[in-house]
């Protein structure tokens, strides 16, 4: 019996090792005081955060991915807000085909989706840049965020609904006054995770940027200079601890209000 | 009075293939406690439903107060519900729960504090103003939604099954403060429920459901005491079924022949034919007497007690009686399981209290 534990307890820290030491990497090596990332460590230095601070370009690729990551999270999680009440509160013709047309984008490889873009928006007659990629990342963000929204709409006790219609609301009065604020911790996870995943996209932007870059393009860009590779160390890491604070408040904002006994359908995504 | 304040008027309501409610038609007086009674799935909360404008009818109208309201969508209908799960807004806390549907109405904000300080005391629950609907009890909600709607003085009150969520005790309570609330106030009231003690002790009226129809409309008492068809006598309280076959008619009374007991002469309510077949007595377990020695009822029949069963206030007898091919319940207040030797029994019951019902 205790072997047996044993075993597991080995098998759950190699798995976690696994996980993570790679990732721990980027932080340990941003502070070491050389330009090749290898052992024995050289010294501590902020050198390179210093570094990545003063780059012009690194800024204005941030300031690209945080303007595409805002407009496809909002316009991707409308979407989904619009489709996902649709799915829970409804049954309708088409109701499976429609959904599984909106989950294409998760299932579809993502280097076919960025060449169809691609084609499509040259030959229509656009020029590549931020435009497509924005597109491109609302479509692959849209089936996420459904699916968070999907979650959290399901357990809505829709009878509330009924008592606003009752109590003399008309569906849009009921829908700022009941549903949206109900809904509210949902749709902000789903806002918050759209956005990382917009903002981590590379294949799409990769293919449809052009000339603007974004932050992991600009990133892939510096990666063939050696010189250049402390400080795109030094920006991982900071994304690192970002992304990782969005991603558990999206978490946790996405079980607030809701039940214990509803915590299940919250998880099951 | 208004005897024809609510109209239905053939009243269908088909959901695909399932008539949920299938042309129905009655009134509902002004200021009249009503009931809308069945099994699961008879309907009455469709109807319900219909009235609150959540679904519109197939077919037919309904009218409040003389306004035809079926296509009027629930914000517009001079109506206001209580949920049968309360649906109380759980981001909202007590007082502005109850102001919710306030706001549309145009009120000065002197008036709404007052109708919401006015309906927290008629429902009692003054001082729970901040709090959530999480830090209420199951009748402290009840009462917020019940405040909820009749903070907007609605023609009339809608009621779905309201009561069920409660424990036995505080549903007593409840039916009794409900029942002197819409006294005092006078509106009128459309409850909805399941639960026939519920509905017979409460209403002025009862309409009984059954697979989308009325069964019976009628006063309690009259439900009771005559019901009009086998599934009324059977859903009503309870009561045993004996076979019979009517005979010759001669107007008001009706030869029938019961069981193996012979041929009686019983009072013919409901015009059944001669000669029928299709037929069927009911007897209720409390009007007939159980007792040790022969009585000088209309019929008394040697039985023989197979079980019984101890409630309280009463005790049930399942007993086989001559003549009858199966077992009958008779319920009785008299006597307990002690008092019969050898199980041996007379059970007896009077003309008066069978009535006679069509099968179908």
């Amino acid at each position: 019996m205790n072997e047996k534990n044993n075993t597991l307890l080995i098998y759950t820290l190699l798995y976690f090792g696994f996980l993570y030491v790679p990732v721990l990497f980027l932080p340990i090596f941003s502070f070491n005081d050389a330009n090749y990332m290898s052992f024995p460590l050289a010294g501590f230095t902020t050198e390179h955060y210093e570094e990545m601070w003063s780059k012009r370009n690194l800024h204005k690729a941030l300031w690209a991915s945080i303007k595409v990551g805002v407009v496809a999270s909002v316009v991707s999680t409308t979407i989904a807000l619009f489709a996902a009440k649709a799915f829970a509160r409804y049954k309708f013709r088409g109701q499976k085909i429609s959904y599984g047309a909106i989950m294409m984008p998760f299932l579809i490889p993502e280097i076919i989706l960025a060449v169809a873009i691609l084609i499509i928006w040259v030959n229509l007659g656009f020029k590549l840049g931020l435009v497509p990629v924005t597109i491109g990342h609302t479509l692959f963000c849209t089936p996420f965020a459904m699916l968070i929204l999907i979650a959290r709409i399901e357990g809505f006790d829709f009878s509330l609904e009924e008592a606003s219609r009752d109590l003399g609301e008309n569906a849009w009065g009921t829908f700022y006054r009941v549903s949206l604020p109900l809904y509210l911790p949902g749709i902000v996870a789903a806002l918050l995770l759209s956005f990382i995943i917009s903002f981590d996209e590379f294949i799409l932007a990769f293919f449809l940027t052009g000339s603007d870059a974004t932050l992991p393009m600009y990133m892939w860009g510096q990666m063939r200079f050696v010189q250049k590779l402390p400080h795109v160390l030094a920006l991982g890491a900071v994304i690192i601890v970002f992304t990782t604070l969005i991603v558990l408040l999206a978490f946790w904002l996405r079980n607030v209000g809701q039940g214990k006994g509803k915590k299940d359908i919250a998880i099951k995504i | 009075m208004n005897n024809s304040f609510i109209q239905i008027n053939n009243i269908s309501k088909h959901f695909a293939d399932v008539k949920a409610v299938d042309d129905v038609s009655f009134e509902i007086k002004e200021g009249e406690f009503f009931s809308l009674l069945g099994p699961s799935g008879c309907g009455k909360t469709t109807l319900l439903r219909l009235l609150a404008g959540f679904e519109y009818p197939t077919s037919g109208n309904l009218l409040i107060d003389g306004i035809d309201i079926t296509a009027l969508p629930p914000d517009k209908r001079p109506t206001n519900m209580v949920f049968q799960n309360y649906a109380i807004f759980p981001h909202l806390n007590v007082e502005k729960n109850i102001q919710f549907g306030l706001r549309k109405l145009g009120l000065s904000s002197d008036e709404i504090e007052k109708r919401v300080k006015d309906v927290l005391s008629l429902v009692k629950l003054e001082g729970y103003e901040e709090r959530f609907s999480n830090q209420l009890s199951g009748g402290q909600r009840q009462r917020v939604a019940l405040a909820r709607a009749l903070v907007r003085q609605p023609k009339v009150l809608l009621l779905d099954e309201p009561l069920g969520a409660l424990d036995k005790k505080l549903r007593d309570e409840m039916q009794l403060e409900l029942r002197t609330l819409q006294k005092n106030i006078g509106i009128t009231f459309v409850f909805v429920t399941h639960d026939q003690q519920e509905a017979i002790s409460m209403s002025d009226r009862v309409a009984v459901m059954n697979n989308g129809k009325i069964q019976q409309l009628s006063a309690p008492n009259d439900l009771y005491k005559n019901p009009e068809n086998i599934f009324v006598s059977d859903f009503i309280g309870e009561t045993n079924f004996l076979k019979a076959e009517t005979k010759l008619s001669d107007g008001e009374f009706i030869s029938v022949s019961i069981e193996e007991l012979g041929e009686f002469k019983i009072k013919n309510n409901l015009n059944i034919s001669a000669n029928s077949t299709d037929v069927v007595c009911s007897v209720r377990p409390e009007s007939m007497m159980i007792s040790k020695v022969k009585s000088d009822w209309d019929i008394c029949l040697d039985a023989k007690i197979k079980q019984t069963s101890y409630l309280g206030e009463m005790t049930r007898f399942y007993v086989e009686a001559k003549g009858i091919d199966k077992i009958i319940t008779v319920s009785s207040q008299h006597f307990d399981n002690q008092s019969f030797e050898n199980n041996e029994c007379f059970i007896s019951m009077s003309l008066e209290d069978i009535s006679l019902l069509n099968k179908k």
